[in-house]
C-alpha cells in the first residue's frame, strides 16, 4: 500500500473532493429546507408518511445499495466472476419476501418501528425491548461495514494512506452524517438517499454503457476478454465455484450465505422503517415495486462492470490497488473516462456511504427513543411527544459518535463479511417474529422473546467462534479479524444454515410450551388493521 | 398502542373478532395466502435450486450455450426475470382482487365508528 500506488491510482485528489463537496453542499441546502416542516415525532421519524410510492422506491434503492453492493460486488465478480454475481441475486430475490409477506402489512400495523409490529399483541415492554436490541445490533454490524468502507475508499480515492488520515475522513463523514439526521430528521434522510440513488444508478448506466460500446454490445465478446485478461484462471471467472467451490466446508457456507441474504432484507430495521413514509400499503407496495425493478437493473450493471473491470483492469492491477477488490469500479471509471469520471464515481461512492449511514443512525435511534425510551422507561405514557423526538436526536448523536469510533477500529477489515454478518443476524433474529406475528394467531410473547433473542445469541455466538473472527492464516483471501490465534470450531463463515432455522424452531417451542394463552381479540385487530389498513396512521398534513 | 395513542384506536373499539369472523373477511384472507404463500414458497424453492446447482454441479453450470454464454449466466438472468415477472403479477392479483374488498371492509370500519 505505498503512497505512490495511492496517488497513481487516486487521479486528482482535489477533483474528487470538489465533487464530493458539492453534493454534501446539495444536500445539505435540501436537508435544512427539510427541517422546517419537521415538526411533530411522525415528521422526524417518517417523513410525515407524506412521500410516494415512486419516490419511497428510490429512496430504498439508494438505502439498500450500499458501498458493499456497489463497490464489493463490483469487485467481487471482477476478481472472483460468477461467484461474486451470486451476492446480487440473493439481494435481489430477497426483496420478494419483503414484497409479498412484509411491506404492507407492517404499514398497515406499525407507526415508527419494527417493534410497533412485533410487540402489536404482545407484552409490550418485554418483546420492545427485544425488538430494540436487535435492532440496535444489527443497525450497529451495518453501520460498523459502512465507517469501514469509508476508511477503505479515502485510501483509494484521495490518496490518503495513513491511518491518522483515513481517522480524519472517517469523521468528517461521520459528522456530515449526524447533521443530516439531526437537521433533517426522516424527511432529509429521505431525500438524501434519493439524490444519491438517481446519481448511483445515472453513473452506473453510463459506464454499463461505456463498457458495452467497447465490445460492440456483446456480452460474449466481453466475457471473452475478461477470461483473457485474467491468464491461466480466465476460464474460471465464468463457472461458479471460483471462490466457494474449493472445499465442502466451503460449499456449505455458500448455502448459508445465500440463506442469508435472501431471508435477511426483510428484517433489516432501516429498510423496514422505510414503509413509514409512505401514506397507505398501497403506496408501500409501489415502493417496493420501484425498489425491485431499480435494485434489479443496478445488478445487472454490476454484472457488466465487474467483468468489465476484469477485462479493462485487469485481475492483478485491481489486487495489487490499495482498495483491493473495491476499487474495481473507481479503477475502471479512470480507464474510461479518465480522472473526471473517477472523481465523480469516487463522489458517488462516498455519498453512498453517507445516505446509508445516515438512514442507520435515524433508524437506531428512532427504535432507543421510540420502544425504549417511550414506552418501556416512560411506560408509554409521554405526553410530550417533543421530549421523545428530542430523545431520538440525543441518541443520533450518540450512535454517530459510536459509528466514528467503530469505523477508526474496524478500517480495514472485510466489508462485505461485516455486510454478511448484518444480514445473518437479521434474517435469525427479526424475520422469524415477524413472520410469526403477521400470520401464525397462537404465536405469544414467550414464542417472540425465544425467536428474537435465540436468533440474536446464535447468530453472534456462531460468528465469535467463526474462521472469520479467528483461526484463518493471514495469508487467506479473506484473513480472519483476529490474527494470530485460533479459538473457532464453528466451521462456517456465516452463520445463517444453523441460525435461521433454530430461530424459527424456537419460536414455535417457545410458543407451544408457554402456558400464557394468545390474545385472540388483539390478534383479530391486528390481522384486520394489517389486511384492510383500518385505522392505520395517516399522512401528517402540512 | 390504545393507551399510548388515542389517535389509533378510538374509546369505541371496532368488533374486530366479528368483522375477523366475518366471510367477507375470510375470503379476502384467503385471497391474500392463496397467493402469497404459494409464491413465496415457489421462489425460494426456485432460488435455492439455484444455489445448490451452482455450489454442486459445476459441470452443467459451465456448459457454453452460445459464445461465452453458460448455463449459470442464463439461469441466473433468470432468477432476475422470475423476480420481475413474481412483482408484475403480485400487483396484478393485489389491485385485482385484495384492494377492492380491503377497501370496502376499511370504510365499514371507519365508518361506523367516525
Amino acid at each position: 500500500m505505498s503512497t505512490q500506488l495511492a496517488a497513481e491510482v487516486s487521479g486528482n485528489p482535489v477533483l474528487n473532493i470538489g465533487i464530493f463537496g458539492v453534493f454534501v453542499a446539495i444536500t445539505m441546502v435540501i436537508v435544512f429546507r427539510a427541517s422546517r416542516t419537521t415538526k411533530t415525532a411522525a415528521d422526524y421519524y417518517a417523513g410525515g408518511r407524506s412521500f410516494t410510492g415512486p419516490q419511497n422506491g428510490v429512496a430504498i434503492a439508494g438505502d439498500y445499495l450500499s458501498a458493499a453492493s456497489f463497490l464489493g460486488i463490483a469487485g467481487a465478480i471482477a476478481l472472483n466472476g460468477y461467484d461474486g454475481f451470486l451476492y446480487s441475486i440473493g439481494f435481489l430475490v430477497a426483496w420478494l419476501v419483503a414484497l409479498l409477506l412484509v411491506a404492507e402489512l407492517l404499514r398497515n400495523t406499525g407507526k415508527y418501528t419494527m417493534g410497533d409490529v412485533l410487540a402489536f399483541r404482545m407484552k409490550q415492554r418485554p418483546v420492545r425491548a427485544a425488538a430494540a436490541t436487535s435492532t440496535l445490533v444489527v443497525s450497529f454490524f451495518y453501520l460498523l461495514a459502512q465507517m469501514a468502507g469509508a476508511g477503505g475508499l479515502v485510501a483509494l480515492l484521495l490518496g490518503i494512506s495513513g491511518k491518522t488520515g483515513q481517522s480524519v475522513v472517517i469523521t468528517l463523514v461521520g459528522v456530515i452524517m449526524i447533521i443530516y439526521v439531526l437537521v433533517g430528521g426522516m424527511k432529509g434522510t429521505t431525500w438524501v438517499q434519493i439524490i444519491k440513488a438517481a446519481l448511483l444508478i445515472t453513473g452506473g448506466l453510463a459506464m454499463t454503457i461505456w463498457v458495452l460500446a467497447k465490445f460492440g454490445f456483446n456480452l460474449s465478446t466481453l466475457l471473452g476478454a475478461a477470461v483473457d485478461a485474467g491468464g491461466a484462471n480466465g476460464e474460471a471467472l465464468l463457472n461458479p465455484g471460483n471462490q466457494y467451490g474449493k472445499s465442502e466446508t466451503s460449499k456449505l457456507d455458500f448455502i448459508s450465505l445465500g440463506l442469508a441474504l435472501v431471508l435477511g432484507t426483510a428484517g433489516l430495521p432501516h429498510i423496514l422503517m422505510r414503509f413509514y413514509t409512505v401514506p397507505t400499503a398501497k403506496e408501500a407496495r409501489r415502493s417496493v415495486v420501484w425498489a425491485i425493478w431499480l435494485i434489479g437493473i443496478f445488478y445487472l450493471f454490476t454484472l457488466v462492470l465487474g467483468y468489465g473491470a476484469g477485462a479493462l483492469v485487469g485481475p492483478e492491477a485491481i489486487k495489487n490497488a490499495p482498495g483491493k477488490a473495491n476499487s474495481a469500479a473507481p479503477l475502471l471509471a479512470q480507464a474510461l473516462g479518465g480522472p473526471v469520471l473517477l472523481g465523480l464515481i469516487a463522489a458517488v461512492a462516498f455519498a453512498t456511504i453517507l445516505a446509508v449511514v445516515a438512514g442507520l443512525t435515524i433508524t437506531a435511534s428512532a427504535s432507543f427513543a421510540h420502544d425504549i425510551y417511550a414506552n418501556i422507561i416512560k411506560k408509554g405514557k409521554v405526553d410530550d411527544k417533543a421530549q421523545e423526538v428530542r430523545v431520538a436526536r440525543i441518541t443520533a448523536v450518540v450512535i454517530g459518535l459510536v459509528a466514528i469510533g467503530g469505523g477508526i477500529v474496524a478500517n480495514g477489515q472485510n466489508i462485505a463479511f461485516l455486510v454478511a454478518l448484518a444480514f445473518a443476524v437479521a434474517a435469525s433474529a427479526n424475520l422469524p417474529t415477524i413472520v410469526y406475528s403477521l400470520f401464525w394467531k397462537r404465536f405469544n410473547t414467550s414464542g417472540a422473546l425465544w425467536s428474537i433473542y435465540g436468533g440474536l445469541v446464535s447468530s453472534i455466538v456462531l460468528i465469535i467462534f467463526s474462521p472469520a473472527v479467528s483461526g484463518k492464516p493471514a495469508t487467506a483471501s479473506t484473513p480472519s479479524m483476529i490474527k494470530g490465534v485460533d479459538f473457532h470450531w464453528f466451521p462456517l463463515e456465516n452463520p445463517g444454515l444453523v441460525s435461521i432455522p433454530l430461530a424459527f424452531f424456537l419460536g414455535w417451542l417457545g410458543t407451544v410450551l408457554s402456558k400464557g394463552g394468545t390474545d385472540a381479540e388483539k390478534y383479530a385487530e391486528m390481522e384486520v388493521r394489517a389486511l384492510t389498513g383500518a385505522h392505520a396512521e395517516k399522512a401528517t398534513a402540512h | 398502542m390504545t393507551i399510548t395513542d388515542p389517535a389509533v384506536g378510538p374509546p369505541q373499539h371496532p368488533a374486530w373478532t366479528e368483522i375477523q369472523q366475518s366471510p367477507e373477511f375470510g375470503s379476502l384472507r384467503k385471497r391474500l395466502r392463496g397467493f402469497v404463500f404459494p409464491m413465496t414458497a415457489l421462489f425460494f424453492l426456485w432460488y435455492m435450486a439455484y444455489v445448490l446447482l451452482a455450489d454442486y454441479a459445476h459441470g452443467f453450470m459451465s456448459i457454453k450455450l452460445w459464445g461465452n454464454i453458460n448455463v449459470g449466466l442464463v439461469l441466473g438472468l433468470l432468477q432476475f426475470v422470475s423476480t420481475f415477472a413474481i412483482t408484475m403479477l403480485y400487483v396484478r392479483h393485489a389491485t385485482k382482487n385484495l384492494d377492492p374488498a380491503a377497501e370496502k371492509i376499511r370504510k365499514e370500519i371507519e365508518g361506523e365508528d367516525a
